[in-house]
């Protein structure tokens, strides 16, 4: 047990160092999230100037909304990138043979390297574009620690809910193939359903109280209405952490049925 | 020869067309949600934004289409293949734009002159000949500029290394901004667009002067026809950079 937790460790630890050997790209990535949130943010004043109070948010907490999303967009994978066309391209050309022989679980290892690598994209692409939002903008930022820890543990169930997503769209490969077509339309329905787009508290009537029941609305929506407290009383914090646990568990569950449906289907070609 | 590589998995090129296409319909979806929510954003109505919106989606996807790939030449300098394109008779931008030439692209463009021609058909304008002009030469010049910032990003990369996103910012940013009216924005962002990288004059400036409305800068109406000198005078200095950034160039190999 504990040899085990020690690999998963040391795998996460690599995941960080990987992305963090990048540093031009990590600078582009922070320039561009810091962009973006300035188009974004001046977009939602000119919405919440015509309608204050739209969604439930005010204009500072709409901002808030902006800002915090743009921190949470690389670690989240939330419009692509990530581990599964990694794991697409190892089961195309066979090299997941490899890791199958592995002493461990294929599930648990990409987890601990995708979370590694989330760890690194939430510090080295996430601290810059929300100080820079809170320098410019009035934003609704909590001054509580208990709140912030809530918050990084919404984010923590949030990243692994993502995680239990795309290891699906890699396990895809195992029959697809081709995953170019399905990651695409995965990276759109992650941008429409995730709050990226717009807060999901804004999308119209029976729409949108579908969409915000989603296993999308767990990776970004309810980590930032955890941050501003949007939830009802502690009561209503422990219920938007049990939804996230809820859809991690079932996607994880679900990612392990078809793990194993499918490496049933790998035939090692020797020479 | 990409265009007949793509071909080779038709449904798979059609379903990245489509994919490509919808990709950038979605911040029309944005935009379509905030008006179930308000009538007018920053004063301008629905039809006035699609306006804006299909002209640039329509200007970034003509030059998403002919050198979005310069992008990649950050990766191309780090792995070495840059040098293979060296040593061929064609021009380096050339190959670079015509390397895994993708028609899906086409996606983006056919969806902005979707919205393009909708808005058309439901504003009302005074169509004089000027406004009828200024339509095609809009997409076009707008196209030109979105281009010269390619090629400048492309230039970047050969001090920077791999900072495709910065270049994404200026391309992908500037389109996002450029979907909403002028008004929504401060007064400093409207400076830096018009004046340092003059991505007001993709569109803001000739849509303006077609729906009639004054330019929140305070600039003479005029200036709404000069958008294809504006792309001439940037392109110079972004091919400029580009053959600095070329010449700098010290291969990775041995």
């Amino acid at each position: 047990m504990h040899r085990t937790a020690h690999l998963y460790a040391a795998i996460a630890a690599g995941g960080f160092r990987r992305y963090a050997t990048y540093g031009t790209a990590t600078a582009a990535g922070v320039f561009t999230n810091t962009v973006f949130g300035f188009i974004v943010a001046y977009t939602y004043i000119a919405l919440w100037d015509q309608r204050p109070g739209l969604g439930g948010y005010d204009q500072a907490q709409a901002l808030t909304f902006v800002w915090a999303s743009q921190s949470l967009l690389a670690a989240g994978a939330l419009i692509g990138g990530g581990f599964q066309e990694e794991m697409q391209e190892r089961i195309r050309t066979g090299d997941i043979a490899v890791d199958l022989y592995r002493p461990a679980d294929l599930q648990m290892w990409w987890l601990a390297a995708d979370l590694g690598r989330a760890a690194f994209q939430l510090l080295g692409r996430g601290v810059v574009p929300l100080v820079a939002g809170a320098l410019a903008f009035r934003l609704a930022l909590p001054s509580a620690p208990g709140r912030w820890l809530l918050f990084l543990l919404s984010v923590l169930l949030g990243l692994v809910v993502s995680f239990a997503l795309r290891f699906l769209l890699g396990l895809c490969a195992f029959w697809l193939l081709d995953g170019s077509g399905i990651n695409m339309v995965a990276t759109l329905v992650s941008i429409l359903f995730s709050g990226m787009l717009l807060p999901l508290t804004v999308f119209p009537g029976g729409f949108g109280e579908v969409v915000r029941m989603l296993p999308w609305s767990a990776m970004l929506q309810v980590p930032l209405d955890v941050l501003m407290g949007k939830h009802a009383g502690a009561g209503g914090t422990a219920r938007a952490l049990a939804f996230q646990a809820g859809w991690a568990g079932v996607l994880l569950g679900v990612g392990r049925l078809l793990q194993s449906a499918a490496t049933r289907r790998v035939v090692v070609q020797g020479g | 020869m990409w265009i007949r590589a793509t071909m080779t998995y038709r449904t798979s090129f059609l379903i990245s067309l489509f994919g490509n296409g919808a990709g950038s319909l979605l911040d029309f979806v944005a935009i379509y949600i905030m008006f179930r929510h308000v009538n007018v954003l920053g004063g301008f109505t629905l039809p006035e934004i699609a306006l804006l919106y299909g002209s640039c989606s329509a200007s970034l996807g003509l030059a998403d289409l002919l050198l979005g790939n310069t992008d990649r030449i950050g990766v191309r300098i780090r792995d070495g293949s840059l040098d293979t394109m060296l040593v061929r008779p064609v021009p380096v931008l050339a190959q670079v734009a015509a390397d895994r030439f993708a028609l899906r692209r086409l996606g983006r463009v056919v969806q902005g002159l979707g919205v393009l021609v909708w808005a058309v058909s439901v504003l009302d304008v005074q169509w004089t000949v000027g406004r009828v002009l200024l339509m095609p030469v809009m997409v076009v010049a707008g196209a030109a500029i979105f281009g010269a910032v390619m090629v400048a990003g492309a230039a970047f990369q050969f001090v920077a290394g791999d900072a495709a996103e910065v270049q994404n910012s200026f391309t992908y940013g500037g389109n996002t901004m450029l979907q909403y009216p002028p008004t929504v924005f401060g007064k400093e962002l409207l400076r830096g667009v018009t004046f340092v990288v003059p991505l007001a004059f993709v569109n803001w400036l000739p849509a303006l002067h077609v729906l009639g409305r004054p330019d929140p800068l305070g600039l003479p109406g005029w200036l709404a026809y000069v958008s294809p000198l504006v792309a001439a005078l940037v392109l110079v200095p972004a091919s400029w950079a580009w053959r600095a950034g070329l010449r700098s160039y010290r291969s990775t190999g041995s």
